[in-house]
């Protein structure tokens, strides 16, 4: 049954992405990404995966839409049509593609219990997270117990881009677009 | 036959990798900046697909641990894809922070303009 | 009457709410889904939210510009110096065992001070970025 759930929510997903290739509309395409995400957030609670589903929906849905809109409003512009055929693009996507399907196929069938990742250290996790932390939740002893230094990499990343973005954009625009020239701006 | 039978055990997979290769396709072949971002963050959100869906066991829970439960899905990939989320939408801001400041300064976000802007000068 | 009154009183109504849920998800990240990057983009959330109904203006009277600049990063400040103690004590750097005379309890406390660090720094870091995306446009 979960199977089958997964299965419609990822053929919603095909369906959703082959609309953000064809539209040309910059607001429909937000838009349709926004759906993307939160169809997604959908597919990975079915996945059992409940903290990614909530921060894929928060961030992915949330945020990411509205500085998508954000950009949209602040250039003003329409996708335009293309004036020759992507051939190659299309040769190395699909040659990509076909490369890692014959890949995947060592993997073990979905919903295998015995993948080697369920081995090494996973089984220690799962049984020492409350004796060693108190916490329940694995996923989060893992992420600030067990491999604190990565989720403190990850809080400077974010640290990083919001100096980054504040660096970029304070400040009011010099003049119209276009008419500011290369230069425009401190 | 065979390869029939895998490719319905491999569903997931299979269309996981669609949805990557679709997103690299946005990013080559289409020239709107906006739109090469979009294409980006639709291939990040495939790869988080493909790296938490070997970790299900059927049958199994979330990895909240409760004595009701046994058998728990696996919370390693679940850990490594929060922080590769967070990361992408860091990328993503200062992608479009980047977009903006181009467009004040071209008049334009499509690449071939810009090229051709580029040329002239 | 404009169809502006309903969603203004509406939202008035909700963003209490929202910062309360984001709280929730932060505190019970140990017992169920959460922790601090869910709950700093809720909370960003609810001041991205009012900013979108009542103007960019309105919400830097709440929310201050300055106080958001500093949040960023005074959260990875707060990250970092959870692990210091440790260090002073002889220990690995981030060994959360010396905050408290039991060393699971210690690990809870370790926890809960790194997950604020986070709330901070992302809830800081997504208005920031709101900020800047909305001020270019005036």
């Amino acid at each position: 049954m979960t199977q089958l759930v997964i299965m419609v929510l990822l053929t919603l997903l095909a369906a959703v992405t082959v609309g953000v290739i064809y539209t040309r509309n910059l607001v429909g395409v937000v838009v349709l990404a926004g759906v993307y995400s939160f169809l997604m957030a959908s597919v990975l609670i079915a996945l059992d995966a409940v903290d990614v589903a909530m921060t894929e929906a928060s961030v992915g849905a949330g945020v990411s839409t509205v500085v998508l809109i954000a950009t949209v409003y602040l250039t003003k512009s329409t996708e335009y049509p293309r004036p020759r055929k992507a051939l190659l693009p299309l040769a190395v996507a699909v040659g990509t593609g076909a490369a890692i399907v014959w890949g995947t196929y060592g993997l073990r069938p979905f919903g295998a219990p015995d993948a080697a990742i369920h081995t090494h250290v996973v089984p220690r996790y799962l049984a020492d997270s409350v004796k060693d932390t108190l916490v329940p939740n694995v996923v989060t002893s893992v992420l600030a117990d067990y491999r604190g230094y990565d989720t403190l990499g990850e809080t400077t990343v974010i640290f990083t881009a919001g100096i980054g973005v504040m660096l970029l954009l304070r400040g009011r625009r010099r003049g119209r677009p276009g008419a500011g020239g290369a230069g425009g701006g401190a | 036959m065979q390869l029939l039978s895998g490719l319905v055990g491999h569903y997931n997979y299979v269309v996981a990798i669609f949805l990557m290769v679709a997103g690299l396709y946005i990013v080559v072949a289409r020239g709107n900046m906006i739109k090469k971002l979009v294409g980006l963050s639709l291939f990040q959100t495939s790869v988080y697909l493909l790296y938490i869906a070997p970790g299900k066991i059927v049958g199994g829970t979330a990895p909240i641990l409760d004595p009701a439960f046994t058998v728990y899905s696996n919370p390693l990939p679940h850990v490594l894809i929060l922080t590769a989320i967070v990361v992408g939408v860091a990328t993503l801001a200062l992608g479009l922070a980047l977009v903006a400041r181009i467009s004040e300064a071209y008049g334009t976000v499509e690449e071939d303009e810009i090229f051709a802007k580029e040329d002239q000068e | 009457m404009r169809l502006d009154d309903i969603l203004r009183i509406v939202i008035k109504l909700l963003l209490p709410f929202i910062l309360l849920f984001a709280l929730y998800v932060q505190f019970h990240g140990d017992f169920g889904p959460g922790g601090g990057f869910q709950a700093g983009v809720i909370a960003a959330g609810m001041v991205i939210l009012y900013a979108l109904v009542f103007g960019v203006r309105a919400a830097k009277r709440v929310v201050p510009q300055s106080m958001t600049a500093a949040m960023v990063p005074l959260g990875v400040l707060i990250y970092a110096s959870a692990g210091l103690p440790a260090l002073f004590m002889g220990r690995n750097y981030l060994d959360y065992g010396v905050l408290a005379r039991d060393p699971a309890f210690g690990h809870e406390i370790g926890i809960f001070m790194i997950e604020a660090g986070v709330l901070v720094t992302v809830s800081g870091t997504m208005t920031v970025i709101f900020y800047a995306f909305a001020d270019r446009g005036r």
